[in-house]
């Protein structure tokens, strides 16, 4: 029988954690690109464009991550396309995350006093105006550390992807513990590779907050 | 022709009828105060004048101008009448300057050196260029609606709204603000006040609107109005105050 040293181990999982870290990443963009647009649409002037939104928040907020990975997989193939398994994954991903970051999102802007709106709009100020310099200014503030937060729900999120298929840090551990028996090394190593990625995040979104908060200055 | 005519103006939130017919022309370079008790509708009638607040019924019009909900009439309505509010408003993130600076070049857009000088200007006319790079957080109460009304100033209005601009202001601050706006109505700037000042009322107002349930009570001069109110409800009003 193949003997694998610790490095063996570690080196495979680590080269499978670049792919956890590029689809985090391309999530998050991806995500949060979408999510802008959500956002607008959900607090923009049109009707049919707000419900739209809501219903789309709602829909991802409310199914598991793990069935709209199974649907992207799978209900594409119904139709023919063969859809790979990193496409899914990164498909499914970002209209996960930009679900979540737009209702985040939303609430900063809701945030934002009425009275801003009103002094901007009695200057003469129009909506896209009132967005661009009174409001989303004073909300980005806000979503820092909430966004930044999130985004290690979106690190963890991507090991579901193992299930339909894609090879990053949880499918490699998996691949590595059938070849070498060794379950709980391998499981500890993978989980302590996601710690590194996913403490930092988090510590950096309290550092973030308590900076914020404990100034209370919004400039 | 009257600056401001406010012709039978109805405003209803859900079934509660807040103004309910409300007349008042002013002309240019009047000063009016507008008391009455809270809930009499004073603030909301100063909000649908600015086009806060969308009336039900009945037209206003600012030197010529209707009021329309659109976008467009709203701007145009909105250069001419500036408003300055109980709670301040400055946009925390910007400095004073900048905060004058903003709608100059956003909305007018005016240059950045033409914004500046101007921002300079009505800064100095309240008495605080001294202030220009301090953000509205590193300011007292009465510092902070002193930039408002240079902010609102700036624009170039012909008329300004004072929605009860002094009542969230500590006592030994309420003067520096009505200092400047004594200054404003000497000028001759056309000034229409919700306010508790009564005794500034008395001092400076052309005219005095008594409201009360959604309508125009008493309206006359100052000493008329407060030295001889004709109805029970004004000597009321007038003697709570005084209490």
């Amino acid at each position: 029988m193949i003997q694998f040293s610790t490095w063996d181990i570690v080196s495979n999982l680590l080269l499978a954690a670049r792919w956890t870290v590029v689809l985090s990443l391309v999530s998050f963009i991806g995500g949060g690109i979408v999510g802008l647009l959500v956002l607008f649409a959900r607090i923009g002037k049109f009707a049919g464009l707000r419900r739209a939104a809501k219903v789309y928040i709602e829909v991802f907020q409310g199914t598991p991550l793990l069935m709209q990975l199974f649907l992207a997989f799978f209900g594409l193939g119904l139709f023919g396309i063969n859809v790979p398994a990193w496409l899914a994954a990164g498909f499914a991903l970002t209209l996960w995350t930009a679900a979540f970051l737009a209702e985040i999102w939303r609430g900063c802007v809701e945030a934002i006093a009425k009275g801003q709106w009103e002094a901007s709009s009695s200057l003469g100020m129009g909506y896209m105006q009132q967005m661009r310099w009174v409001v989303l200014p004073q909300a980005l503030k806000i979503a820092v550390p909430p966004t930044v937060g999130f985004s290690v729900q979106v690190v963890k999120g991507t090991a579901l992807t193992s299930i339909i298929g894609f090879v990053e840090l949880s499918k490699a551990g998996t691949m590595v513990t059938n070849a070498t028996f060794q379950p709980f090394t391998v499981y500890g190593f993978v989980a302590l590779i996601y710690f590194a990625l996913c403490w930092p995040l988090s510590k950096s979104s309290q550092i973030l907050e308590r900076k914020l908060n404990v100034a209370h200055r919004n400039h | 022709m009257s600056l401001i005519e406010i012709t039978e103006v109805r405003k209803s939130f859900g079934s509660n009828e807040v103004l309910k017919g409300i007349n008042i022309d002013v002309n240019s370079g009047e000063v009016i105060a507008i008391i009455g008790k809270s809930g009499s509708g004073k603030s909301t009638l100063l909000r649908c004048i600015n086009g806060l607040e969308t009336i039900n019924a009945g037209t206003i019009a600012v030197a010529g101008a209707q009021l329309l909900p659109d976008d467009l009439h709203l701007k145009a309505l909105r250069l001419k009448v500036g408003m300055i509010f109980q709670g301040f408003n400055l946009f925390p993130h910007l400095t004073a300057g900048k905060n004058v600076m903003l709608s100059q070049m956003v909305v007018k857009k005016v240059k950045k050196d033409a914004a500046e000088a101007m921002a300079r200007r009505q800064l100095d006319r309240v008495g605080l260029l001294h202030k220009f790079d301090a953000y509205p957080d590193e300011l007292s109460g009465g510092q902070q609606q002193r930039v408002a009304i240079a902010r609102a100033l700036a624009m170039e209005p012909i008329a300004l709204l004072c929605d009860e601009i002094t009542s969230a202001l500590d006592p030994e601050l309420v003067q520096e603000v009505l200092a400047v706006v004594k200054e404003l109505a000497s000028e001759g700037m056309t000034l229409l006040m919700v306010t508790h000042e009564m005794r500034f009322a008395r001092d400076v107002c052309s005219r005095v609107v008594f409201m009360h349930q959604g309508r125009v009570h008493e309206i006359g001069p100052p000493g008329e109005v407060f030295a001889s109110p004709r109805t029970p409800e004004l000597q009321q009003f007038l003697g709570m105050q005084a209490a």
